[in-house]
């Protein structure tokens, strides 16, 4: 679905990523690992659209990725992914009403009300559903990252970029919130791409992994050469199937920590 | 306990608050009492019974040149002066403002134009105020906006400037145009800092204020108190100038209560 083409990231004579090749197909789970520095970021932002590739091309579905951010690919970020001065309810609002009101960005009556019914829905899947009315200020760390997943997803985006959406939270949370996001991925069939320092985090919840680091070194000019994917793990359904499946224990309507992971 | 952990409780921070301000009075009272034993016709430290006399005047009866209420017309005149001087410095700190701060071609090519305005010293523009405007109202009401409007598009800018990267990108993936951006997320963001900015505008507008109205007017706070310096009536300056204190510190108390009001998520991490 998602495909790059020799895609190369230069800040002037700075290699950050080169000769990057990759088909991503629908409904994967991509994780993203390698050493701190090596580009894992700069390539989100390119399929993000935030940063232009200086070479290749990037295509969804055939055709040109658009240069500019938009509705079609989503993001969590690690941080400031709220907005601080909307309530959880206004976050969620926020994607659909810029969507059926770009003058003004803003619904009344019945749409409003429809919009309303369509982000409570989403919240009531995040777990939200009871804090509708909390600005982010009065929220855990953990409660914020659903709150963006929420955001997000309402616009049913085509791809989720998630830049290590759970590296600022504690362990327990961190479990709760791969739950989440393992059962909204299958239950919405989407595709992510996310970026993680966490390798047991990578192979938990990816159904591929790919390792970003730089193939060759020059020790006189360290920035003459970039990263490029050194390892390409297709973990098959049964390999991700292994890590037990929170989808069937979902019935309980429990959030069980079934992902062996932390 | 130790002194940078005490927290005094409300009456008692209060007590503590009133403790100086009493003791101030007190000993001005005190001063102006042994100046008076001396000479009974002291005027430099007027007694607060001759403050009343001189300010019942004022308050109460019409001037026999023009028939107003001194006091009251004084009050009204500097009070719309400063009213229009910073509502149209805030209207232009807040369309400017947003601007710079969210769009970066806007920034690059008025930002070095703003910041030239603001490093001019506003009051060596009064002549040219003065010339251009006229003696009226507009040259001083001019003068607070290009004392004040400079400063509070800076830090409106500024902030809207710093806000998270990732704010604007994930407002672009929900679906925004730069348009929306500036609406539902610049705008509603710059509103608090636009009252903080207000607030601190406050000090510098009042000296604007007084600075035009001393230079010329007819009526006005500022003007009142330049013009009985001349007979050296203390007894209606320090009434005044407790009174413009006053004034200053309620537009305070209201728009730190407002902004509490109207942005209570802005103020929910500071208690």
């Amino acid at each position: 679905m998602l495909s790059l083409r020799n895609v190369w990231v230069e800040y002037g004579d700075k290699v950050v990523l080169e000769r990057i090749s990759l088909e991503i197909a629908e409904k994967s789970f991509v994780s993203i690992i390698g050493p701190s520095g090596a580009g894992k970021s700069s390539l989100l932002r390119v399929i993000l659209g935030q940063e232009q590739p200086t070479r290749g091309r990037i295509t969804l579905d055939g055709a040109l990725l658009p240069t500019e951010c938009g509705p079609d690919r989503g993001v969590v970020f690690q941080r400031y992914s709220v907005f601080p001065h909307l309530t959880v309810l206004g976050n969620t609002l926020l994607g659909l009403e810029f969507a059926a009101s770009p003058l003004i960005a803003r619904l009344f009556g019945t749409a409003r009300r429809a919009a309303i019914a369509e982000a409570e829905a989403m919240l009531e899947q995040v777990g939200l559903a009871d804090s509708r009315h909390l600005y982010p200020a009065q929220m855990s760390g953990g409660m914020q990252q659903r709150l963006a997943v929420a955001q997000a997803l309402i616009k049913r985006p085509r791809i989720l970029l998630l830049d290590e959406p759970f590296g600022a939270l504690d362990p327990g949370i961190r479990g709760d919130m791969h739950t989440l996001i393992t059962r909204l991925w299958r239950e919405h069939g989407l595709t992510i791409i996310m970026v993680t320092h966490d390798i047991k985090e990578a192979f938990g919840l990816g159904t591929r992994v790919l390792t970003l680091d730089k193939r060759r070194h020059d020790p006189h000019a360290p920035q003459r050469y970039g990263a490029g994917v050194v390892y390409d793990l297709e973990l098959t359904r049964k390999q991700a199937a292994d890590a037990p499946s929170p989808a069937v224990q979902d019935e309980a309507g429990i959030t069980i920590d079934t992902i062996g992971n932390n | 306990m130790r002194w940078v952990t005490a927290s005094p409780a409300r009456r008692g921070a209060l007590l503590l608050g009133a403790a100086p301000l009493l003791a101030l009075a007190l000993g001005y009272v005190i001063a102006a009492a042994a100046r008076h034993a001396d000479n009974p016709a002291d005027k430099i430290l007027p007694l607060p019974g001759a403050m009343a006399a001189a300010m019942a005047g004022l308050l109460f009866e019409p001037d026999q040149l023009s028939g107003q209420y001194l006091f009251w017309a004084d009050t009204i005149a500097s009070l719309w002066r400063l009213g229009a001087g910073l509502g149209i410095a805030t209207l232009s700190a807040l369309l400017v403002g947003l601007m710079l701060g969210a769009l970066p071609p806007v920034r690059s090519t008025f930002g070095p134009l703003v910041t030239g305005i603001a490093v001019i010293p506003p009051v060596a523009l009064l002549p040219i105020l003065f010339i251009v405007f006229g003696l009226g109202e507009t040259a001083k009401v001019a003068l607070i906006v290009i004392g004040v409007a400079p400063f509070m598009i800076r830090d409106v800018a500024g902030h809207i400037g710093a806000l998270p990267r990732e704010q604007v990108v994930k407002a672009l993936t929900l679906g925004a145009n730069s348009w929306g951006v500036i609406l539902r997320v610049a705008l509603p963001q710059a509103l608090p800092r636009l009252f903080e900015g207000l607030r601190l505008s406050l000090g510098p507008a009042w000296v604007f204020l007084i600075s035009a109205e001393a230079i010329a007017a007819d009526v006005g706070l500022g003007y009142r108190i330049f013009l009985v310096r001349r007979f050296l009536a203390m007894d209606v300056i320090i009434p005044y100038v407790a009174w413009i204190a006053l004034l200053a510190v309620v537009m305070d108390l209201a728009l730190s209560r407002g902004s509490r009001r109207l942005f209570g998520w802005a103020h929910m991490g500071a208690r």
